[in-house]
Protein backbone atom coordinates (compact mmCIF):
# COMPACT_ATOMS: atom_id res chain seq x y z
CA UNK A 1 0.00 0.00 0.00
CA UNK A 2 2.91 2.19 0.31
CA UNK A 3 3.29 3.26 -3.37
CA UNK A 4 -0.22 4.25 -3.68
CA UNK A 5 0.20 7.00 -0.61
CA UNK A 6 2.98 7.88 -2.23
CA UNK A 7 1.03 8.18 -5.31
CA UNK A 8 -1.75 9.71 -3.59
CA UNK A 9 0.64 12.58 -1.85
CA UNK A 10 2.24 13.45 -5.21
CA UNK A 11 -0.82 14.20 -6.77
CA UNK A 12 -2.13 16.10 -3.66
CA UNK A 13 0.96 17.78 -3.98
CA UNK A 14 1.02 18.65 -7.61
CA UNK A 15 -2.59 20.04 -7.58
CA UNK A 16 -1.55 22.45 -4.59
CA UNK A 17 1.93 23.51 -6.93
CA UNK A 18 -0.91 24.22 -9.44
CA UNK A 19 -3.37 26.15 -7.60
CA UNK A 20 -0.65 27.86 -5.89
CA UNK A 21 0.90 29.06 -9.45
CA UNK A 22 -2.69 29.91 -10.70
CA UNK A 23 -3.79 31.93 -7.36
CA UNK A 24 0.01 33.55 -6.19
CA UNK A 25 -0.31 35.84 -9.00
CA UNK A 26 -3.94 37.08 -8.44
CA UNK A 27 -3.05 37.49 -5.02
CA UNK A 28 -0.39 39.84 -6.11
CA UNK A 29 -3.02 41.86 -8.27
CA UNK A 30 -5.00 42.20 -5.23
CA UNK A 31 -2.25 43.23 -2.62
CA UNK A 32 -1.26 45.65 -5.65
CA UNK A 33 -4.77 46.85 -5.66
CA UNK A 34 -4.94 47.43 -2.07
CA UNK A 35 -1.56 49.20 -1.63
CA UNK A 36 -2.62 51.64 -4.37
CA UNK A 37 -5.81 52.16 -3.07
CA UNK A 38 -4.97 52.67 0.44
CA UNK A 39 -2.14 55.85 -1.20
CA UNK A 40 -4.67 56.51 -2.70
CA UNK A 41 -7.15 56.84 0.14
CA UNK A 42 -3.88 58.55 2.25
CA UNK A 43 -3.65 61.16 -0.72
CA UNK A 44 -6.83 61.28 -0.68
CA UNK A 45 -7.43 62.40 2.83
CA UNK A 46 -4.32 64.76 2.90
CA UNK A 47 -5.99 67.04 0.22
CA UNK A 48 -9.21 66.73 1.54
CA UNK A 49 -7.39 68.20 4.97
CA UNK A 50 -5.59 70.84 3.04
CA UNK A 51 -7.83 71.00 0.62
CA UNK A 52 -6.87 74.40 -1.28
CA UNK A 53 -9.69 76.88 -1.72
CA UNK A 54 -11.80 76.02 -4.82
CA UNK A 55 -11.86 79.08 -7.14
CA UNK A 56 -15.56 79.92 -7.37
CA UNK A 57 -16.09 80.88 -10.82
CA UNK A 58 -19.27 82.94 -9.41
CA UNK A 59 -16.74 85.12 -7.96
CA UNK A 60 -15.30 88.10 -10.04
CA UNK A 61 -12.06 87.77 -11.74
CA UNK A 62 -9.76 90.03 -11.11
CA UNK A 63 -6.43 90.85 -11.81
CA UNK A 64 -4.49 89.37 -8.72
CA UNK A 65 -0.66 91.14 -8.47
CA UNK A 66 1.71 87.32 -7.21
CA UNK A 67 4.93 88.22 -6.53
CA UNK A 68 7.35 85.76 -7.35
CA UNK A 69 11.62 85.76 -8.16
CA UNK A 70 12.22 87.80 -11.03
CA UNK A 71 15.73 86.37 -11.16
CA UNK A 72 16.74 83.25 -9.17
CA UNK A 73 20.04 84.27 -8.97
CA UNK A 74 19.40 88.32 -8.23
CA UNK A 75 17.23 87.77 -5.29
CA UNK A 76 14.84 89.85 -6.02
CA UNK A 77 10.60 89.65 -6.70
CA UNK A 78 8.54 91.23 -9.51
CA UNK A 79 4.97 91.43 -9.62
CA UNK A 80 2.83 89.11 -11.86
CA UNK A 81 -0.25 89.51 -12.76
CA UNK A 82 -2.82 86.95 -13.12
CA UNK A 83 -6.69 87.35 -13.82
CA UNK A 84 -8.62 85.25 -11.43
CA UNK A 85 -11.43 84.81 -9.73
CA UNK A 86 -11.09 86.11 -6.38
CA UNK A 87 -13.83 85.61 -3.36
CA UNK A 88 -14.64 89.16 -1.77
CA UNK A 89 -14.30 87.94 1.94
CA UNK A 90 -10.83 88.91 2.75
CA UNK A 91 -10.11 85.18 4.54
CA UNK A 92 -11.01 83.13 1.42
CA UNK A 93 -9.37 85.98 -0.95
CA UNK A 94 -6.00 85.20 0.67
CA UNK A 95 -6.38 81.39 0.90
CA UNK A 96 -6.74 81.61 -3.12
CA UNK A 97 -4.17 83.99 -3.47
CA UNK A 98 -1.37 82.32 -0.95
CA UNK A 99 -2.24 78.99 -3.05
CA UNK A 100 -2.10 80.21 -6.19
CA UNK A 101 1.79 81.78 -4.43
CA UNK A 102 2.23 78.36 -3.78
CA UNK A 103 1.08 76.52 -6.36
CA UNK A 104 4.58 78.59 -8.33
CA UNK A 105 4.92 80.42 -11.30
CA UNK A 106 4.83 78.93 -15.14
CA UNK A 107 8.92 79.03 -14.30
CA UNK A 108 9.66 76.86 -11.71
CA UNK A 109 12.99 78.88 -11.41
CA UNK A 110 11.02 82.21 -10.29
CA UNK A 111 9.40 79.63 -7.62
CA UNK A 112 9.93 81.60 -4.03
CA UNK A 113 8.19 78.54 -1.90
CA UNK A 114 8.81 75.22 -1.56
CA UNK A 115 6.29 73.10 -3.77
CA UNK A 116 5.52 70.87 -1.48
CA UNK A 117 4.51 73.14 1.04
CA UNK A 118 0.65 73.76 1.88
CA UNK A 119 -1.27 76.75 3.35
CA UNK A 120 -2.74 74.43 6.38
CA UNK A 121 -5.10 77.55 7.53
CA UNK A 122 -5.56 81.57 7.75
CA UNK A 123 -7.22 83.84 9.84
CA UNK A 124 -7.38 87.47 10.09
CA UNK A 125 -8.01 88.88 13.73
CA UNK A 126 -9.91 92.19 14.41
CA UNK A 127 -7.17 94.50 14.38
CA UNK A 128 -5.89 93.64 11.27
CA UNK A 129 -3.26 90.79 11.96
CA UNK A 130 -3.72 87.45 9.85
CA UNK A 131 -1.91 84.40 10.80
CA UNK A 132 -0.86 82.42 8.12
CA UNK A 133 -0.10 78.42 9.27
CA UNK A 134 2.08 76.54 6.51
CA UNK A 135 3.13 73.15 6.57
CA UNK A 136 6.19 71.76 8.00
CA UNK A 137 7.65 71.31 4.18
CA UNK A 138 7.71 75.42 4.34
CA UNK A 139 11.06 75.08 7.07
CA UNK A 140 12.56 72.21 5.81
CA UNK A 141 12.25 72.36 1.95
CA UNK A 142 13.17 76.22 1.68
CA UNK A 143 16.80 76.70 1.08
CA UNK A 144 18.66 77.79 4.03
CA UNK A 145 19.83 81.36 4.14
CA UNK A 146 18.80 85.12 5.17
CA UNK A 147 18.71 86.21 1.24
CA UNK A 148 16.11 82.67 0.37
CA UNK A 149 14.41 83.04 3.61
CA UNK A 150 13.70 86.85 3.38
CA UNK A 151 12.88 86.41 -0.18
CA UNK A 152 10.10 83.81 0.90
CA UNK A 153 8.51 85.81 3.26
CA UNK A 154 8.67 89.22 1.62
CA UNK A 155 6.95 87.16 -1.66
CA UNK A 156 3.43 86.02 1.29
CA UNK A 157 3.80 89.68 2.52
CA UNK A 158 3.96 91.45 -0.65
CA UNK A 159 1.47 89.33 -2.43
CA UNK A 160 -1.23 89.82 0.59
CA UNK A 161 -0.27 93.28 0.50
CA UNK A 162 -1.38 93.48 -3.66
CA UNK A 163 -4.02 91.80 -2.76
CA UNK A 164 -5.64 91.96 0.64
CA UNK A 165 -5.76 95.52 2.34
CA UNK A 166 -7.75 94.39 5.12
CA UNK A 167 -4.25 92.65 6.64
CA UNK A 168 -2.06 94.69 8.13
CA UNK A 169 0.43 92.31 9.95
CA UNK A 170 1.04 88.79 9.18
CA UNK A 171 2.01 85.79 11.48
CA UNK A 172 3.41 82.87 9.61
CA UNK A 173 3.12 79.75 12.40
CA UNK A 174 4.68 76.17 11.46
CA UNK A 175 1.89 73.13 11.85
CA UNK A 176 -0.04 75.25 13.76
CA UNK A 177 3.30 76.32 15.76
CA UNK A 178 5.92 79.76 16.80
CA UNK A 179 8.94 78.85 15.77
CA UNK A 180 11.41 81.02 16.09
CA UNK A 181 13.45 80.95 12.43
CA UNK A 182 12.14 80.02 9.46
CA UNK A 183 15.19 77.87 8.38
CA UNK A 184 17.68 79.38 10.79
CA UNK A 185 18.16 82.81 9.72
CA UNK A 186 14.75 84.94 9.38
CA UNK A 187 12.79 85.56 12.67
CA UNK A 188 8.75 83.95 12.70
CA UNK A 189 8.67 85.24 16.23
CA UNK A 190 6.87 88.83 15.55
CA UNK A 191 4.69 90.00 12.76
CA UNK A 192 5.34 91.19 9.41
CA UNK A 193 4.27 94.55 8.40
CA UNK A 194 1.66 94.03 5.18
CA UNK A 195 -0.19 97.30 4.50
CA UNK A 196 0.62 100.05 6.70
CA UNK A 197 -2.08 102.46 5.62
CA UNK A 198 -5.55 102.56 6.37
CA UNK A 199 -7.65 99.76 6.03
CA UNK A 200 -10.72 99.18 3.84
CA UNK A 201 -14.65 98.61 4.98
CA UNK A 202 -14.49 95.30 5.88
CA UNK A 203 -16.23 93.74 2.84
CA UNK A 204 -17.29 90.74 5.42
CA UNK A 205 -17.81 92.72 8.43
CA UNK A 206 -18.37 88.96 10.29
CA UNK A 207 -15.23 88.09 9.39
CA UNK A 208 -12.95 91.60 10.13
CA UNK A 209 -15.91 93.27 12.23
CA UNK A 210 -13.30 96.36 13.20
CA UNK A 211 -10.09 96.52 11.24
CA UNK A 212 -8.58 99.91 12.29
CA UNK A 213 -5.53 101.74 11.55
CA UNK A 214 -4.23 101.71 14.46
CA UNK A 215 -1.38 99.93 15.72
CA UNK A 216 -1.59 96.90 17.43
CA UNK A 217 -0.90 96.80 21.41
CA UNK A 218 -1.18 93.78 22.86
CA UNK A 219 -3.30 94.59 25.02
CA UNK A 220 -6.39 95.34 23.08
CA UNK A 221 -5.19 92.30 20.47
CA UNK A 222 -7.40 89.80 22.25
CA UNK A 223 -8.37 87.47 19.63
CA UNK A 224 -11.51 87.18 17.98
CA UNK A 225 -13.72 84.02 19.52
CA UNK A 226 -12.79 81.95 16.00
CA UNK A 227 -9.16 81.99 16.59
CA UNK A 228 -8.92 82.33 20.08
CA UNK A 229 -7.65 78.91 20.47
CA UNK A 230 -4.67 79.51 17.89
CA UNK A 231 -2.68 81.94 19.76
CA UNK A 232 -2.31 82.43 23.54
CA UNK A 233 -2.18 85.96 24.70
CA UNK A 234 0.90 86.31 25.60
CA UNK A 235 1.99 85.46 22.08
CA UNK A 236 -0.18 87.84 20.65
CA UNK A 237 0.91 89.26 17.49
CA UNK A 238 2.09 93.28 18.22
CA UNK A 239 4.49 91.68 21.28
CA UNK A 240 7.56 92.21 18.62
CA UNK A 241 5.39 93.81 15.86
CA UNK A 242 7.62 95.34 13.77
CA UNK A 243 5.71 98.52 12.69
CA UNK A 244 8.12 100.01 9.66
CA UNK A 245 9.20 96.92 8.13
CA UNK A 246 8.41 96.70 5.23
CA UNK A 247 9.57 93.99 3.09
CA UNK B 1 11.81 82.86 29.92
CA UNK B 2 14.81 84.59 28.67
CA UNK B 3 12.16 86.99 27.01
CA UNK B 4 11.51 88.42 29.60
CA UNK B 5 14.96 88.84 31.19
CA UNK B 6 16.58 92.58 31.12
CA UNK B 7 19.73 92.88 30.61
CA UNK B 8 22.16 96.23 32.58
CA UNK B 9 25.24 97.32 30.40
CA UNK B 10 26.84 97.56 34.35
CA UNK B 11 25.81 93.63 35.11
CA UNK B 12 27.66 93.25 31.68
CA UNK B 13 31.01 94.67 32.95
CA UNK B 14 30.74 92.10 35.79
CA UNK B 15 30.53 89.21 33.53
CA UNK B 16 33.97 88.63 31.76
CA UNK B 17 36.19 90.89 33.60
CA UNK B 18 38.90 88.83 31.22
CA UNK B 19 37.85 90.07 27.87
CA UNK B 20 36.00 93.40 29.06
CA UNK B 21 37.94 96.84 28.52
CA UNK B 22 36.91 99.33 31.16
CA UNK B 23 37.03 102.17 29.36
CA UNK B 24 34.14 104.62 28.82
CA UNK B 25 34.56 107.35 25.84
CA UNK B 26 32.15 110.81 25.33
CA UNK B 27 31.05 111.51 22.61
CA UNK B 28 33.17 111.90 19.16
CA UNK B 29 31.27 114.20 17.41
CA UNK B 30 32.31 113.96 14.13
CA UNK B 31 32.37 111.07 12.09
CA UNK B 32 34.99 109.95 9.51
CA UNK B 33 34.34 108.77 5.69
CA UNK B 34 33.90 105.34 5.19
CA UNK B 35 37.35 103.92 4.37
CA UNK B 36 39.06 106.01 7.13
CA UNK B 37 41.11 104.15 9.09
CA UNK B 38 40.88 105.09 12.96
CA UNK B 39 44.33 106.89 13.25
CA UNK B 40 43.49 109.64 15.69
CA UNK B 41 42.20 108.72 19.18
CA UNK B 42 39.10 109.79 19.87
CA UNK B 43 38.18 112.70 20.88
CA UNK B 44 37.50 113.13 24.92
CA UNK B 45 38.31 110.17 25.63
CA UNK B 46 37.76 109.84 29.85
CA UNK B 47 39.29 106.81 30.56
CA UNK B 48 37.56 105.34 33.25
CA UNK B 49 38.56 103.38 37.01
CA UNK B 50 40.10 100.45 36.86
CA UNK B 51 37.33 97.75 36.67
CA UNK B 52 36.40 95.59 39.86
CA UNK B 53 38.74 93.06 38.87
CA UNK B 54 41.54 94.81 37.85
CA UNK B 55 41.22 94.51 34.09
CA UNK B 56 43.69 96.45 32.18
CA UNK B 57 42.38 99.97 31.28
CA UNK B 58 42.58 101.07 27.75
CA UNK B 59 41.34 104.06 25.60
CA UNK B 60 39.11 103.62 23.28
CA UNK B 61 35.62 102.89 22.43
CA UNK B 62 35.64 100.13 20.24
CA UNK B 63 38.01 97.20 20.91
CA UNK B 64 36.64 93.81 20.44
CA UNK B 65 34.79 92.34 17.98
CA UNK B 66 32.35 89.46 18.42
CA UNK B 67 32.64 87.10 15.46
CA UNK B 68 29.94 84.42 15.22
CA UNK B 69 30.72 81.23 12.77
CA UNK B 70 26.74 80.87 12.24
CA UNK B 71 24.76 77.33 12.78
CA UNK B 72 27.64 74.09 13.91
CA UNK B 73 26.69 71.09 16.09
CA UNK B 74 23.44 69.25 14.46
CA UNK B 75 22.94 72.17 12.40
CA UNK B 76 24.74 72.09 9.42
CA UNK B 77 23.03 75.38 7.83
CA UNK B 78 23.05 75.52 4.44
CA UNK B 79 24.38 71.85 2.42
CA UNK B 80 25.84 72.49 -1.07
CA UNK B 81 27.46 70.38 -3.12
CA UNK B 82 29.93 67.36 -2.51
CA UNK B 83 28.64 67.71 1.41
CA UNK B 84 29.29 70.87 1.77
CA UNK B 85 28.24 72.54 5.30
CA UNK B 86 28.19 76.08 5.83
CA UNK B 87 28.49 75.38 9.43
CA UNK B 88 32.36 74.06 8.39
CA UNK B 89 33.12 76.94 5.90
CA UNK B 90 31.89 79.57 8.01
CA UNK B 91 34.23 78.33 11.34
CA UNK B 92 37.21 78.63 8.80
CA UNK B 93 36.07 81.84 7.42
CA UNK B 94 36.47 83.30 10.83
CA UNK B 95 39.68 82.16 11.66
CA UNK B 96 40.80 84.43 8.98
CA UNK B 97 38.75 86.83 10.15
CA UNK B 98 39.84 86.59 13.62
CA UNK B 99 43.64 87.30 12.10
CA UNK B 100 42.56 90.31 10.36
CA UNK B 101 40.93 91.98 12.98
CA UNK B 102 43.55 90.95 15.41
CA UNK B 103 46.27 93.03 12.91
CA UNK B 104 43.71 95.99 13.52
CA UNK B 105 44.82 95.55 16.54
CA UNK B 106 41.22 94.39 18.11
CA UNK B 107 40.62 91.53 20.23
CA UNK B 108 38.50 88.96 18.91
CA UNK B 109 35.86 86.43 20.89
CA UNK B 110 34.28 83.92 19.02
CA UNK B 111 30.80 82.57 19.82
CA UNK B 112 32.28 78.64 18.96
CA UNK B 113 35.49 77.45 18.57
CA UNK B 114 34.72 74.10 17.34
CA UNK B 115 31.65 71.97 15.76
CA UNK B 116 29.11 73.07 18.71
CA UNK B 117 26.21 74.69 18.51
CA UNK B 118 25.28 77.83 21.19
CA UNK B 119 21.40 79.10 21.12
CA UNK B 120 20.65 82.25 19.88
CA UNK B 121 20.76 83.93 22.86
CA UNK B 122 24.07 82.21 24.44
CA UNK B 123 25.82 83.84 20.82
CA UNK B 124 23.93 87.02 21.57
CA UNK B 125 25.29 86.65 25.50
CA UNK B 126 28.58 86.62 24.59
CA UNK B 127 28.40 89.93 22.56
CA UNK B 128 26.11 91.55 25.24
CA UNK B 129 28.85 90.52 28.43
CA UNK B 130 31.18 92.72 26.41
CA UNK B 131 31.52 96.57 26.60
CA UNK B 132 32.29 98.83 23.66
CA UNK B 133 32.68 95.60 20.89
CA UNK B 134 30.54 94.84 17.51
CA UNK B 135 29.36 91.89 16.92
CA UNK B 136 29.69 90.06 12.94
CA UNK B 137 27.55 87.03 12.40
CA UNK B 138 28.86 85.18 9.32
CA UNK B 139 26.74 82.98 6.92
CA UNK B 140 27.04 81.41 3.80
CA UNK B 141 24.02 81.29 1.30
CA UNK B 142 21.83 78.67 -0.57
CA UNK B 143 21.07 80.85 -2.85
CA UNK B 144 22.41 84.52 -4.79
CA UNK B 145 24.86 85.42 -7.41
CA UNK B 146 28.30 82.88 -6.67
CA UNK B 147 31.01 85.41 -5.43
CA UNK B 148 28.73 88.40 -4.29
CA UNK B 149 28.85 89.33 0.03
CA UNK B 150 26.00 90.83 1.70
CA UNK B 151 25.83 92.65 5.10
CA UNK B 152 22.58 92.54 6.67
CA UNK B 153 21.46 94.66 9.64
CA UNK B 154 18.38 94.10 11.50
CA UNK B 155 15.04 95.19 10.45
CA UNK B 156 13.17 97.88 13.04
CA UNK B 157 11.99 97.02 16.23
CA UNK B 158 9.99 98.64 18.15
CA UNK B 159 11.56 101.58 20.32
CA UNK B 160 12.97 100.92 23.82
CA UNK B 161 12.38 103.50 26.09
CA UNK B 162 15.11 104.28 28.50
CA UNK B 163 14.16 102.17 31.70
CA UNK B 164 17.07 102.51 33.91
CA UNK B 165 19.24 101.78 31.23
CA UNK B 166 17.76 97.93 30.56
CA UNK B 167 16.73 96.93 27.63
CA UNK B 168 14.45 94.20 26.44
CA UNK B 169 16.31 90.83 25.71
CA UNK B 170 14.42 90.39 23.13
CA UNK B 171 15.23 93.68 21.06
CA UNK B 172 17.91 94.07 22.41
CA UNK B 173 19.52 95.45 19.54
CA UNK B 174 16.55 98.03 19.28
CA UNK B 175 18.79 101.02 20.15
CA UNK B 176 21.77 99.92 18.47
CA UNK B 177 20.00 99.93 14.64
CA UNK B 178 21.32 102.97 13.65
CA UNK B 179 25.13 102.47 15.01
CA UNK B 180 24.26 98.69 13.13
CA UNK B 181 23.87 100.36 9.62
CA UNK B 182 26.51 102.45 9.54
CA UNK B 183 29.13 99.51 10.39
CA UNK B 184 26.88 97.28 7.99
CA UNK B 185 27.57 99.89 5.15
CA UNK B 186 31.29 100.34 6.11
CA UNK B 187 31.65 96.72 5.71
CA UNK B 188 29.72 95.92 2.73
CA UNK B 189 31.48 98.98 0.89
CA UNK B 190 34.50 97.41 1.47
CA UNK B 191 33.46 93.76 0.35
CA UNK B 192 31.51 95.67 -3.05
CA UNK B 193 34.77 96.87 -4.07
CA UNK B 194 36.36 93.28 -3.39
CA UNK B 195 33.23 91.55 -4.63
CA UNK B 196 31.89 92.95 -7.91
CA UNK B 197 27.73 92.04 -7.73
CA UNK B 198 27.60 92.36 -4.41
CA UNK B 199 24.80 95.74 -3.10
CA UNK B 200 26.18 98.97 -2.41
CA UNK B 201 24.71 99.63 0.71
CA UNK B 202 23.89 97.06 3.74
CA UNK B 203 20.39 95.90 3.37
CA UNK B 204 17.68 94.71 6.70
CA UNK B 205 15.94 91.72 7.02
CA UNK B 206 14.88 90.11 10.58
CA UNK B 207 17.42 88.18 11.30
CA UNK B 208 17.19 86.55 14.53
CA UNK B 209 20.21 86.00 15.81
CA UNK B 210 21.08 89.80 15.46
CA UNK B 211 17.59 91.20 17.63
CA UNK B 212 19.15 89.83 21.18
CA UNK B 213 22.41 91.07 20.75
CA UNK B 214 22.85 94.57 22.06
CA UNK B 215 25.80 95.50 20.26
CA UNK B 216 26.45 97.47 16.93
CA UNK B 217 25.39 93.78 14.83
CA UNK B 218 25.75 92.72 11.43
CA UNK B 219 25.20 89.42 9.38
CA UNK B 220 27.56 88.87 6.56
CA UNK B 221 26.17 86.03 4.08
CA UNK B 222 28.11 85.01 1.50
CA UNK B 223 27.01 83.67 -1.87
CA UNK B 224 26.48 80.37 -2.17
CA UNK B 225 27.17 76.67 -1.21
CA UNK B 226 25.91 75.98 -4.53
CA UNK B 227 29.44 76.72 -6.04
CA UNK B 228 30.89 73.39 -7.69
CA UNK B 229 34.10 73.57 -5.92
CA UNK B 230 34.70 74.55 -2.25
CA UNK B 231 37.69 76.27 -3.09
CA UNK B 232 35.43 79.27 -4.99
CA UNK B 233 34.53 79.71 -1.71
CA UNK B 234 37.69 79.64 0.10
CA UNK B 235 39.56 82.23 -2.14
CA UNK B 236 36.70 84.53 -1.26
CA UNK B 237 37.99 84.45 3.19
CA UNK B 238 40.67 86.64 3.15
CA UNK B 239 39.22 89.05 1.51
CA UNK B 240 35.14 88.73 3.56
CA UNK B 241 38.27 88.85 6.22
CA UNK B 242 39.96 92.36 5.07
CA UNK B 243 36.43 93.70 4.28
CA UNK B 244 35.39 93.43 7.65
CA UNK B 245 38.19 94.09 9.92
CA UNK B 246 38.64 97.64 7.57
CA UNK B 247 34.94 98.24 8.01
CA UNK B 248 35.46 97.58 11.94
CA UNK B 249 38.36 99.82 11.87
CA UNK B 250 36.36 102.67 10.02
CA UNK B 251 33.79 102.23 12.57
CA UNK B 252 35.21 102.64 15.57
CA UNK B 253 35.65 106.64 16.05
CA UNK B 254 31.94 106.37 15.46
CA UNK B 255 31.16 104.22 17.50
CA UNK B 256 30.54 105.51 21.42
CA UNK B 257 29.98 103.60 24.09
CA UNK B 258 27.95 105.73 26.82
CA UNK B 259 30.05 107.24 29.96
CA UNK B 260 27.45 106.44 32.07
CA UNK B 261 27.55 102.35 32.82
CA UNK B 262 23.89 100.84 31.38
CA UNK B 263 22.69 104.49 29.69
CA UNK B 264 21.96 103.26 25.85
CA UNK B 265 23.98 104.98 22.92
Amino acid sequence: MTPRWKYWLIGGLVIVVIAAAIYFPILRRRVKRAARLQQQSEEQARRELTQPIAINPGDPRVKAKLFWASDAIDSTLAPVTVELPLSNDPVLRSKQVLNTLLAGPVDAESRTLPPDALLLAFYIMPDGTAIADFSEALATSIPSGIVSEQMAVNSITRTLEANVPQVQRLKILIHGQEVETLAGHLDLTGTFVVNTGPAQAPVQPATTPSVTDKPATPAADKPAAPVSGTLTPDKAPGKLAQPERKP
Amino acid sequence: MVRLLFVAFQAAVMVSPSQVPSQTQQAAPSTPAPGTPSAGSPQGVAGSAASPFGAQVQQGALNIVVVDPAHGGTDPGARGTGGMRESEIVLDFAIQVRRALELQGFQVVQTRQGNDNPSFDDRSATANAQRGAVFVTLHISSTGLPGTARVYVNSDLPPVANSNGMIPWDRAQAPFLGLSKTFGDLVQGFLTQRFKGSPDAAQTASVRQLRTTAAPAIAVEISSVTVEDRADLDRMAPGVADAIARGAAAFKPSYVVPRTPGALP
